[in-house]
């Protein structure tokens, strides 16, 4: 029993810090259409930047902040590519995350995993200390669970204010967005920002959960970022109380489930990245599916 | 023969004046269309103009030009004495209404019509962190639903993608003569639809346009849409407006009138 409720935990865990980056994935392909690759780059941006600054003594939360500044930079420049120099979205986003490697070995000062054990870190420091005892186990599970709620409630109130309401219309009819004499591009940077600083914060919770920084760590996170948001939709897309961003989060454990339901099972580790693969796959083709579906019956439920 | 049709409109009221413009595409290959060269253009205030002329004569790229979506090769273009030449199409928006043939160009589809009457209130204010959707205007929404006779006003929460193309377009007509503009220019907004639901947005637009007393540039082909409704006609062929009648000369043009000189344009070029 106790080695399920472990792996219980381990998905919580893990499936709602990478739920976070899911929003951000959410808001660049989803909202704003735009296929962003930069992400294999902000990620461990995240992660680095994070340790780097721990390791020489900075405040943990301050460094979440720090990181998500960062990623929202690295954001902007995809985006730049993309509005000012006219480069398609997805050259854009493989610049970025190229561009990326490099700025995350000067961060690390060139190792490529940098650990920094027994520092203060969300988990270990601050408002922690009112946990019960016996909650200690699961604190990483409730901290997650506390900044989801609080970015998820922060990312829905934005989309109703006014430039959040013109991103939406961005991704949806670029003339309307210039009818109503509004940029889209500039739309597309804000959004590709927010995109990819909830990517890099997210990088950086998970860099304090376990305590380094690995640079390779960025490998696969589009896939994993787009199939959350594609499976969170598709699965909870019926439900019409849960917002959108809550179904992405939720698709982030599923998708984490999935993975380890089969490492149970017995798959070997060497084909994670093949298994990866193949669930994106089936979440793409289904989602597709149920597009088709959908639209002959007059689309009623929102696109995505 | 067809020279002599055009009167030189010069008044110093205009509120668009293109000049000298030239336009070629695809300059030096093989693909090269020369469409405009000197070609001229003046819209007095509150003038209401039908343009109507064959496939590819240039009614599009014309409208292209004004809003910003084309460039031209050279030529100065004004809307109320500013030159606008320089400014792009966003922002050109400010003081331009547009509607298009496609009804899905001018709504947000994954957006309620709420939300999209909500964005278009706005033009012209700042896109900040305030709310939305401001829940006082949802009377006034309401009711400028209400002139377009479809029911909408009961529906404001639906999602513009279910509607079909009559409603959207009357709802993109709605959204673009909200807030202030100096200029509306329609592109056979009424082509896609059906004859019923074209007629509804016709008489729709004409009453939009009489009661906020709008300048007016609509391309049709609707030859009886071009007559009956406007104070000045425009004919273009290759280019050139072949036609330009307003008042009491626009008046002895009847429909078959009209189709005549197509018939005659088209027999010049020998097609
Ligand atoms: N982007 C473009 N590139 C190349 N040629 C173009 C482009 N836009 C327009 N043209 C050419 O310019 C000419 C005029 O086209 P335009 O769309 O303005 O015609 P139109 O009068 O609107 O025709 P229609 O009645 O079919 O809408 C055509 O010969 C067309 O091929
Ligand atoms: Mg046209």
């Amino acid at each position: 029993m106790d080695v399920f409720l472990s792996i219980f935990n381990n998905i919580l865990e893990e499936g709602l810090i990478y739920g976070i980056m899911a929003m951000g994935v959410y808001i660049s392909y989803s909202v704003l259409d735009f296929p962003d690759l930069s992400v294999d780059g902000t990620f461990p941006l995240g992660m680095c930047i994070t340790a780097a600054l721990i390791t020489a003594g900075f405040n943990p939360f301050l460094s979440c902040i720090i990181a998500f500044i960062c990623g929202a930079v690295a954001g902007c420049v995809t985006g730049l590519l993309h509005v000012k120099l006219d480069i398609t979205n997805l050259l854009s986003g493989i610049i970025t995350m190229m561009a990326m490697w490099s700025v995350n070995l000067v961060v690390t000062r060139g190792s490529a995993v940098l650990p920094y054990y027994n520092q203060p870190t969300i988990f270990t420091s601050g408002p922690i200390g009112i946990l019960p005892e016996g909650l200690y186990t699961y604190r990483v599970v409730i901290i997650a669970a506390l900044a989801v709620i609080v970015l998820k409630i922060l990312l829905d109130m934005y989309l109703k204010t006014k430039s959040g309401l013109l991103l939406r219309a961005a991704g949806d009819n670029q003339q309307f967005v210039i009818s109503i004499s509004r940029d889209p591009g500039k739309m597309k940077i804000i959004g590709l920002a927010i995109g990819n600083g909830y990517t890099a914060l997210a990088g950086s919770i998970l860099s304090q959960q376990a305590e380094s920084a690995n640079i390779n760590s960025g490998t696969g996170m589009v896939v994993m970022g787009l199939a959350s948001v594609i499976i969170g939709l598709s699965i909870f897309g019926k439900v019409k109380i849960m917002k959108a961003t809550t179904m992405v989060v939720l698709g982030a454990v599923v998708y984490k489930a999935c993975l380890a339901i089969a490492m149970l099972l017995g798959l070997p580790t060497n084909f994670m990245k093949l298994l990866m693969a193949v669930i994106f796959t089936i979440a793409l083709v289904s989602s597709n599916f149920m597009k088709k579906g959908r639209n002959k019956r007059h689309a009623e439920t929102p696109e995505f | 023969m067809l020279k002599l049709l055009n009167s030189n409109r010069h008044s110093n009221n205009s509120i668009v004046e293109m000049q000298h413009i030239y336009k070629t595409f695809n300059k030096g290959s093989v693909n090269e269309v020369v469409l405009f060269t000197d070609f001229n253009l003046n819209i007095s205030q509150g003038e209401f103009v039908s343009v109507v002329g064959s496939n590819g004569s240039g009614k599009t790229t014309m409208l292209n030009i004004l809003c910003g979506t084309t460039e031209i090769d050279s030529g100065k273009i004004f809307l109320k004495g500013q030159d606008i030449g320089k400014m792009k199409e966003y922002q050109r928006a400010a003081s331009i209404g547009r509607v298009f043939q496609n009804p899905a160009i001018g709504t947000c589809p994954s957006l309620t019509i709420l939300e999209n009457m909500s964005l278009a209130d706005n033009k012209g204010s700042t896109f900040g962190l305030t709310p939305g959707i401001n829940k006082r205007r949802i009377d006034f929404f309401r009711s400028q639903l209400e002139l377009l006779k479809l029911g909408l006003e009961d529906k404001i929460d639906l999602l513009v993608g279910s509607l079909s193309g009559g409603q959207r377009q009357a709802l993109a007509l709605l959204i673009s003569t909200m807030t202030p503009i100096e200029l509306l220019i329609l592109d056979e907004h009424t082509a896609a639809l059906d004859p019923r639901s074209s007629e509804t947005v016709m008489e729709l637009t004409e009453r939009i346009v009489r009661e906020k007393k709008l300048t007016t540039l609509m391309v049709t082909h609707n030859l009886r849409y071009a007559v009956q409704y406007g104070d000045r006609l425009i004919m273009m062929h290759k280019g050139n407006s072949v036609i330009d009648v307003a008042g009491e000369d626009k008046n002895n043009y009847a429909v078959s009138d009209l189709l005549k000189i197509f018939n005659e344009i088209s027999v010049e070029c020998g097609n």
